[in-house]
């Protein structure tokens, strides 16, 4: 992999099926490429902007929520199960449709133009879904072909990202013979090969070993450094505490608390106490609210 | 006996999933279930029986005697059922071998896992009992109604064979496992099972086209002059005379079918587990490593999507069989492909027969490529519009179908040019409308759960049968050249297009 700042830049300065046209009051606003961070930061859009959504199954999953991340920034998201974080994130990739609310991508408007916004996105979910009978060269080169990344560079991308994960060994081996974490790892080299500028990742360290879960840390680093912007969900608070650069606390649907650690710390009222016990804090605090 | 790890019980426990399983099954998990599958069941005695009589009454005259012709009509007949049972009952052992479900649990809790395993087996002959039994029950009672009572003997040889059918079919997938081991097993005596039991259909077929149209009569005759070829004392006659009610004859079926099994039982129990095993091991296997190196072509997101359908259906020689299984239907095509070649005609129904096939190929391959995808999620979240993939897809689809079919009608075509445009016209709309139909119903499973696709919408299997024969019935028409072949056309695009209108595809859930 690169790891330069040109991995999340690279796209805009070379258009994507008539993607930087389409999109150029967004980009111009933005800036590219992303490594070079001169503009004034009150000029970006944000990486990404939720405003007011809301979707309604039984009951209301998510509940008018608001939420905004910068690019460059490590965001998690945190909360009881069935608070409304995977239904949240799936709205913004665009398997899901809100009942109301707007979704921005990098100020690309996900419910007019998905197309455009899913071309600067990669979604990793907590089950990787990779077809057994491909090997993960092949998944790479399918996931290329599906984001149309030119074959030279998907293939010298997908050999990196492969070697980095730990799975060369395995590039050319069919994955219905691999673990749940080295299935975990190829569908998260899937989602790294096109080089979104937005990844969203939910549980992605499921199944995945310590050494494992350090490489991935450090890829998910570098994008960050290039400026891609990475929000995650997870249930392991230790890896949110040292990860994160702002955690967001989702409890019935609603976006309870949203900052750094010491922010969520004041918030919660909870002193020097840990990231779990001020979480078990602010979620107690809407459930008493609610 | 009942306590808890003793054999009662666990036929208690066995018998609440089965039964809950096959409950879903029949409903689709449906809150009205009960009502639901007992409507489906009416009316689907109701067509057996209508069969069974439109099958049976020209032989009424017969139904009275127990002539040496009947014996032997009954014993080809009861050989036929008995390869279907066979055919059924390998499904259910394999399935039952490779099924991990609550394996690990069996095998470590404090209790006798050959117990449980013992009730498994006897309840997989179970399965086949009862399928033995809702299938003959209509013959049987229509041969009480022309023949008189002693045809109740039918339901102890149904039950007799099932039981010997399911015995049979434990020891060649021992046989198997321990032969060619447990991976090649699973995919070899599946496709063996579909063989056997497609090979049913396909006889009844050659029997028809060679008949034309006498087909119970003329099968079961040829049946005779086969059985007849077997010496009196043979063990393929032992189970005619008992479905006349001979006691003897009933005795001894069942005493010999039921000893089988519980030979099988008492030696395969105490192994079961091994085998069990050994078959969830499979997917622990060493990983096999593809034939060629990948090469990054650039490809456009179409092309990457019609590529990846083609290469995981060539790499999944299961999901091959099970897809182009349908084909082996073709071959009595192909005899009347022959016979037309020979001057004799046959074109009213060599069309329809191809358009049907390909309509259910169209099907088949449409529900792998749009609800049987793997990685949903990857397809909806890439770049492309919803347009875009169902396009790729459908072409995918439709380029395998054409390849299957082109042949046929390349040849049909030197023939008979104006059948073979006709079936060319066919073999698109068929596999375009199941297409279609598979699209607007679309529930996401995975691609092993294949072959119970059509327990996940009712609508869209009726719709695609009825759009499948529909197109068939417009082509046979067509074929002879009547005006009336524009009615079923017509018949068929409301039928689509009403799928369309209740279809979930119209209120989208993604965006």
């Amino acid at each position: 992999m690169d790891g330069t700042d040109t991995a999340c830049g690279a796209e805009l300065r070379s258009g994507h099926d008539g993607f930087a046209s389409a999109n150029a009051p967004a980009l111009a606003a933005w800036g590219a490429p992303l490594g070079h961070l001169g503009m004034n930061e009150l000029q970006r859009p944000f990486a990404l902007e939720v405003r007011g959504l809301t979707k309604r199954f039984d009951r209301p999953a998510v509940d008018g929520l608001d939420l905004r991340v910068n690019a460059g920034e490590f965001y998690t998201l945190l909360g009881p199960n069935g608070a409304g974080k995977t239904t949240t994130l799936r709205m913004v990739t665009g398997l899901l449709r809100p009942d109301r609310g707007s979704i921005e991508v990098f100020g690309i408007d996900a419910l007019a133009d998905p197309i455009g916004a899913r071309r600067i996105m990669a979604w990793v979910s907590d089950e990787p879904m990779i077809y057994d009978k491909l090997t993960p060269m092949e998944y790479l080169e399918f996931v290329a072909g599906l984001w149309a990344v030119e074959g030279d560079l998907a293939a010298a991308r997908a050999g990196d990202l492969l070697s980095r994960l730990g799975l060369g060994p395995y590039a050319e081996q069919r994955c219905e013979g691999l673990s749940k974490g080295m299935r975990q790892k190829v569908a998260l080299a899937g989602a790294l090969v096109h080089e979104p500028k937005l990844i969203i990742l939910d549980e992605p360290f499921t199944g995945l070993d310590a050494a494992s879960s350090r490489v991935v840390k450090e890829v998910l680093r570098e994008r960050i450094q290039a400026g891609c912007a990475v929000i995650m969900t997870t249930h392991i608070l230790d890896v949110a505490e040292r990860m994160a650069d702002r955690i967001g606390v989702i409890a019935n649907g609603r976006l309870v608390a949203d900052g750094t650690l010491d922010q969520l710390r004041r918030q919660a009222g909870s002193g020097e106490d840990s990231l779990e016990d001020t979480f078990l804090a602010l979620v107690a605090q809407e459930v008493v609210a609610a | 006996m009942n306590g808890p790890g003793m054999i009662g019980w666990f036929a208690q426990q066995e018998a609440r999933l089965a039964w809950r399983d096959w409950l879903s099954l029949m409903s689709g998990g449906g809150r009205r279930r009960t009502r639901t599958v007992a409507i489906g069941f009416t009316v689907f005695a109701v067509i057996m029986h209508g069969l069974a009589w439109l099958m049976l009454f020209s032989s009424a005259s017969r139904a009275g005697s127990a002539g040496d012709q009947v014996l032997s009509t009954l014993t080809g007949t009861l050989l036929l059922a008995w390869s279907l049972m066979v055919s059924q009952a390998m499904e259910t052992v394999t399935k039952a071998f490779f099924a991990r479900g609550d394996l690990e649990l069996i095998l470590t809790s404090p209790v006798s896992a050959s117990r449980l395993f013992a009730v498994r087996l006897a309840a997989m002959a179970a399965t086949v009992v009862v399928m033995a039994l809702v299938l003959a029950a209509p013959f049987v009672h229509v041969l009480v109604w022309l023949g008189g009572p002693r045809w109740f003997g039918g339901y102890f040889v149904a039950v007799a064979m099932a039981i010997n059918a399911t015995a049979v079919a434990i020891v060649i997938i021992v046989a198997m496992f321990h032969l060619l081991g447990a991976k090649r097993t699973r995919a070899v005596s599946q496709i063996v099972a579909a063989v056997i039991g497609a090979a049913f259909a396909i006889f009844l077929q050659f029997v028809t086209i060679l008949s034309y149209g006498a087909m119970p009569d003329v099968s079961f005759s040829q049946m005779s002059v086969l059985v007849r070829s077997a010496s009196n004392d043979h063990v393929i006659r032992w189970p005619a005379p008992a479905i006349l009610a001979d006691p003897v004859a009933i005795g001894a079926l069942l005493g010999l079918s039921i000893a089988a099994l519980a030979a099988v039982i008492f030696v395969f129990a105490p192994r079961f587990g091994q085998f069990a095993l050994a078959a969830g091991n499979v997917s622990h296997a060493a990983p096999r490593r593809s034939q060629g190196q990948s090469v990054f072509r650039g490809s456009s997101p179409a092309w990457a999507l019609r590529r990846k359908e083609w290469v995981l259906l060539l790499r999944d020689p299961w999901l091959m069989s099970q897809t182009l299984m349908q084909l082996l239907y073709l071959l009595p095509a192909v005899f009347l492909l022959w016979r037309n070649f020979r001057g004799i005609g046959g074109s009213a129904l060599l069309v329809p027969i191809l358009i049907v096939a390909a309509g259910q190929l169209g099907g088949g391959l449409a529900w792998l490529a749009v609800s049987g995808e793997d990685a949903p999620e990857l397809i909806a979240s890439a770049p492309m519009a919803s347009s875009r993939v169902l396009r790729a897809k459908t072409e995918a689809v439709l380029s395998g179908v054409v390849l299957i079919f082109a042949p046929f009608v390349v040849l049909f075509a030197v023939v008979k040019p104006f059948p073979a445009f006709i079936t060319l016209a066919g073999v698109f709309v068929a596999a375009g409308s199941a297409t279609a139909i598979q699209y607007w119903f679309r529930t996401q499973g995975r691609r092993s759960v294949f072959r119970k696709r059509q327990s996940s919408s009712r609508v869209a299997t009726i719709t695609e049968a009825l759009s499948s024969t529909g197109w068939a019935a417009t082509g046979a028409m067509a074929t002879m050249g009547t005006w009336f072949c524009v009615f079923p056309g017509i018949i068929v695009l409301a039928i689509v297009a009403a799928a369309w209108m209740i279809s979930p595809a119209r209120t989208p859930e993604s965006i």
